[in-house]
């Protein structure tokens, strides 16, 4: 959390990803490896394979940027990525899993 | 009919229908059985560089000559590991180009094995797509889509790592894929299309800003027809020179932080920006608050991500740049703007590039100079990276897409000589000419063999300031004059390394006429060094201060 407390982690305005892929090794690195470059830290990951397996969808947490448009695009120019949704940061995807972490 | 086939025999056939002719690489243990079917392929020409990275930028160099796919091959670990700076620098430069690597075989991979390194992991960030191939089976779709996604939309590197066990591993194969080729982007958005011209139509002050994207898309004919049409003073990053004639009259060169003085001026005052194919790089466009601070602003690129990246676009079209000039040209109407025009043409007799020592042949601009008038336009010109590669993209008359070979974007010392190895390989009958330092030449001269070995019609321009020149300068005039670990104390002897490599040189500052030498040289055909000692404390201005404003030009 380096030097943010809770509090302020809270108060930071959240966007949840969803984002489909193909579903083989190496894709999550292709889609996180944009994020890390950037210094961007992704603050949750959730990631199951869809019916069938051939694909899988990736849920991402991250803070609200204005780098944000352009992490889409490039999210979205990845051979392995299908679709990139953007959802607002209260998205029951991950707020569902909190009992998990405490 | 079926034809029983290994891995390594499979991806050679793939290779071969993909209608490869000439490829660059370096044998090692993980690749080796690729190398035997290659060694069995009669249509294939092997080059064998030096050093896997020289390999890389050979294929780099077909590619950039001929807007084809170049292909490199290099073993597994270290073998992989030098191919990085070359796919690195095909990333950022947007070649086309599909390196194949050996990997261990599939059971060792992760066990730290003998020259096991994780290529995927390693290449994720510098290429457009890679692969790790698990199966033969794989190797009948992964190759050809290799292929179409180095060609389709932005070009770029494409990696497939091979495990050895998988180059063996026998199959029975009875259909063969088609060849991966380019497949069309969607089609420009026209009303987008029918906006821009009409803000060409209504601007006062408009310029066209040519990038990199034009020559790949094989455009430069339509933009020099749309500047034509609309009276556009066109200004060229440094990855389109050639898309139109330094010399046309319209033509206001290179942009940036070594741009002419015209140039950057003149984009000061333009009201309307026409990006084709740039994508607005920090050395073309200074500080970016400031640039271009009263233009409304048209982009068109083929990679949607680019749009909006760096400056907000009034109208952004994502599609293909030639085929975009191609929906505006009709809709632009004639027009000789003769107030604007005027105004840049007296920019230009006002505020002109400077080319100091230019008449004497032992200097850096006397030396670009007599090239120039030794060759024509047919001739192909490759540079290193540093000062010389600034002064050739001002001076250098290039006036033809294609002809101009140089890392752009990642900048990379020791590209020159084996990217122009690989353009002299690709287009045997042109002459293509390096310039480059005493620095660069350094980074990858055990090239000159390959060159040699090759007996490509390749004439190495050595401009020898015993400098590191770029640091030297950024040193004297950022870092008060503290010169440290630019300046160097012992040098080879030029001339005796390239005949020791197996290459003739000459040495025009030795030389009684050099002026004379030099044609010589560069007249006998194969591979030549022909070295020559310049000043210094020759700057290349003028020059932008990272980080300030093209109209704050130090030398102007």
């Amino acid at each position: 959390m380096n030097a943010i407390n809770r509090n302020e982690q809270t108060a930071i305005a959240r966007a949840v990803l969803e984002i489909d892929v193909n579903n083989h090794a190496g894709v999550m690195s292709h889609v996180v490896g944009l994020f890390s470059r950037r210094a961007y830290n992704v603050e949750g990951i959730l990631c199951l394979p869809l019916a069938g397996g051939e694909q899988s969808r990736i849920w991402l947490l991250v803070n609200e940027d204005n780098r944000l448009p352009q992490m889409l695009k490039q999210v979205e120019k990845l051979e392995d990525v299908m679709a990139v949704r953007r959802h607002g940061g209260d998205h029951p995807i991950f707020s569902g899993l909190e009992s998990y972490f405490r | 009919m079926s034809e029983t086939l290994t891995g390594a025999q499979l991806t050679v056939r793939l290779l071969e229908r993909q209608g490869i002719r000439t490829l660059s690489g370096y044998p090692g243990g993980a690749i080796l059985p690729i190398y035997d079917a290659l060694g069995q392929s009669t249509v294939i020409h092997h080059v064998l560089a030096r050093h896997e990275q020289g390999a890389g930028f050979i294929a780099q160099g077909m590619a950039r000559a001929t807007g084809q796919v170049g292909v490199c091959l290099a073993s597994s670990g270290p073998g992989a590991t030098n191919l990085l700076t070359a796919i690195a620098d095909a990333k950022l430069d947007s070649i086309p180009l599909v390196a194949i690597t050996g990997q261990v075989p599939k059971a060792m991979i992760g066990t730290d094995a003998f020259q096991e390194v994780d290529t995927y992991g390693l290449t994720i960030p510098i290429t457009k797509h890679n692969f790790l191939v698990s199966s033969a089976e794989e190797l009948l779709t992964v190759i050809p889509r290799a292929f179409q996604l180095a060609l389709s939309g932005r070009p770029g590197p494409v990696l497939v790592d091979i495990p050895k066990d998988v180059q063996m591993q026998a199959i029975e194969v009875t259909d063969w894929p088609a060849p991966g080729k380019r497949v069309a982007p969607p089609p420009a958005d026209a009303r987008a299309i029918s906006e821009a011209a009409a803000m060409i139509n209504a601007a006062k002050r408009p310029l066209l800003y040519l990038g990199g994207g034009v020559v790949h898309a094989g455009a430069a004919q339509s933009a020099v027809e749309l500047a034509e049409k609309a009276s556009l003073p066109t200004v060229m990053t440094l990855m389109a020179l050639g898309a139109m004639p330094v010399d046309h009259p319209l033509s206001l060169g290179m942009l940036g932080m070594h741009g002419a003085p015209y140039c950057n001026l003149a984009l000061d005052e333009c009201d309307l920006l026409i990006a084709v194919g740039a994508r607005f790089d920090d050395r073309a466009t200074g500080k970016v608050a400031a640039f271009c601070p009263q233009a409304r602003i048209i982009h068109i690129d083929i990679d949607p991500a680019e749009l909006d990246k760096i400056k907000t676009a009034h109208v952004g079209i994502a599609a293909d740049v030639e085929e975009a000039l191609q929906g505006l040209l009709p809709l632009v109407s004639e027009n000789s703007r003769p107030g604007w025009v005027d105004r840049v043409n007296q920019l230009k007799r006002q505020h002109p590039q400077q080319f100091p020592d230019q008449e004497q042949t032992l200097s850096h601009f006397g030396l670009i100079r007599e090239v120039a008038e030794a060759l024509d336009d047919q001739a192909s010109i490759a540079t290193d990276v540093g000062q010389h590669q600034m002064w050739v993209a001002q001076a250098y008359p290039l006036r033809r897409a294609r002809q101009w070979l140089t890392s752009g974007g990642l900048g990379t010392m020791g590209f020159g000589v084996p990217a122009a190895i690989g353009a002299a390989l690709a287009e045997p009958q042109r002459t293509v000419v390096c310039f480059t330092g005493d620095g660069s030449i350094l980074m990858n001269i055990q090239e000159l063999v390959t060159a040699g070995e090759e007996q490509v019609n390749l004439k190495i321009i050595l401009m020898n300031n015993a400098t590191l020149g770029l640091v030297h300068q950024q040193q004297t005039l950022f870092y008060g004059e503290r010169l440290f670990a630019s300046q160097f104390k012992t040098l080879p002897d030029f001339v005796k390394v390239a005949e020791g490599l197996g290459i003739a040189a000459v040495d025009l500052t030795q030389a009684e006429n050099p002026h004379r030498a030099l044609r010589e040289a560069l007249q006998r055909p194969g591979p030549c060094l022909i070295h020559a000692r310049i000043d210094a404390e020759q700057k290349v201005y003028p020059m932008v201060p990272p980080g300030a404003a093209n109209r704050d030009m130090i030398g102007a």
